[in-house]
């Protein structure tokens, strides 16, 4: 999350204060993302210095101190917008790895755990749904905001479901042979992590 | 709250022996009045059996199920249709409006297969079409109305007159996630006027709009959410992605 972008698009409604920009971050992130006024002026400062913004005066105090976007900052705004997202590798999800781990884990019951996640993502899923349906119904920013957890939780739960559904259809395990997870299959597994192995 | 629905080790099969089916093994769940829960699971694993068991579309091969506290299984077939028409209300998937009837023709038909007059049916049927937001839209034929427009009216003929007991099965099945959220948002006011709501779904999105979420695998109900939904949790900062 870009702070620094997001104060530069408030700022290209119009100049405003430092206090101002605050409330309205968290007014449109439907009040999601708090943000401490102290951040705003740190941020705020360097956009300055990076010629992206200017204030009114400079020999006022923070509090009374309005600032304005520049020609360089919306431009930095505008290529922001269009810039995708960072595309990094696939991360190394701690939940695939633990249903990995948890099928060379002796007695572990693997249909178990993953509905332990099951749940925990869908009262997750729920504490947002419901955020968004006590929310106004004008209120586009929270909607948004509840929207993209949303959806990215559903995500986990898909997997989770196919999971479950392969580890279903795989045939019995022969005792004598481990399932086939190598060290390549998991290669995030920290040495502090493996205490669930034990 | 009282009960509005209750299933006791509810069990349904079908069939004997080893061709037999156990589409319900020894399930247990209780919805109240004012609560709308969610049943959750992969395909066959029970979810619209148990639906139609609650609504007592179907008995039950073991156990009792009890709405509205009364257990239909002591009524007479005659009775227990009456009551079943009269305590329980069903929104489908395609929400099935009769084409030659208008919106509050549509509504206040089960009342009067029930066999109540017009003069007590109408304001029953306005009274649900106004819950809903579309006594305006009384007089018009379901083709007349938009998509939304007709789930309203659907939603509103399942809750008209004291029904206690709505069941819905996949009633978001067909739709886009911002119209199916709002077939939620209709269903949970719903329940919050009174009725225990059940809604078969197997999308986690929809289901997370519900109080509870329950889980069935292989007809037996395995697990259930168990925070009370509220934001409060989400207020406070956490780490950034």
């Amino acid at each position: 999350m870009s702070v620094r972008h997001a104060l530069l698009a408030l700022l290209s409604e119009e100049p405003k204060h430092g206090l101002r920009l605050q409330q309205e971050f968290e007014e449109r992130t439907g009040e999601v993302w708090p943000l401490n006024v102290g951040q705003v002026y740190i941020t705020l400062q360097r956009l300055e210095r990076d010629g992206l913004v200017e204030s009114d005066d400079e020999h006022r105090a923070g509090p009374q101190k309005r600032f304005a976007i520049t020609s360089a900052g919306g431009a930095e705004l505008d290529g922001w917008l269009r810039t995708p997202a960072a595309d990094v590798p696939p991360p190394r999800d701690e939940l695939v790895i633990k249903v990995l781990i948890s099928l060379r884990v002796p007695g572990a019951d693997v249909h178990a755990i993953v509905q332990t996640h099951r749940r925990h993502m869908i009262e997750l899923m729920q504490r947002y749904s419901h955020l968004k349906m006590e929310a106004a119904e004008h209120d586009l920013g929270l909607a948004l905001v509840a929207d993209a957890e949303l959806f990215r939780l559903d995500g986990i739960v898909r997997w989770l479901d196919a999971a479950d559904a392969r580890l279903r259809a795989r045939p019995t395990p022969d005792p004598a042979s481990r399932p086939a997870v190598t060290a390549e299959d998991a290669p995030a597994v920290r040495t502090d992590g493996a205490g669930a192995l034990r | 709250m009282t009960a509005g629905v209750e299933l006791r080790e509810v069990s349904k099969s079908y069939g004997t022996g080893a061709s037999g089916v156990h589409a319900l093994r020894q399930v247990s769940l209780s919805v109240s009045g004012g609560e709308l829960v969610a049943v959750m699971g992969p395909s066959g694993s029970g979810k619209s059996t148990l639906l139609t068991i609650a609504g007592s579309l179907e008995e039950p091969t073991g156990g009792q199920v009890l709405v509205a506290g009364i257990d239909l299984s002591d009524a007479t077939a005659n009775d227990q249709a009456k009551l079943r028409r009269r305590l329980i209300g069903y929104v489908f998937q395609d929400f099935n409006l009769l084409a030659g009837l208008t919106a509050l023709e549509n509504v206040t038909l089960p009342l009067e297969l029930d066999g109540a007059r017009m003069r007590t049916a109408r304001p029953a049927g306005m009274k649900a079409l106004e819950e809903l937001g579309v006594a305006d839209r009384a007089d018009r034929f379901p083709d007349e109305l938009s998509g939304g427009e007709r789930q309203r009216v659907a939603i509103a003929r399942a809750v008209v007159g004291d029904r206690q007991v709505l069941l819905a099965d996949e009633p978001t099945g067909a739709l886009d996630s911002v119209n199916g959220e709002a077939v939620m948002r209709l269903l949970l006011a719903a329940c919050r006027r009174g009725a225990a709501g059940l809604v078969v779904t197997h999308d986690a999105q929809f289901a997370s709009c519900a109080d509870r979420v329950v889980f069935l695998r292989d007809g037996r109900l395995i697990d259930q959410t168990r925070t009370a939904p509220g934001p409060e949790s989400l207020l406070t900062p956490g780490p950034q992605r």
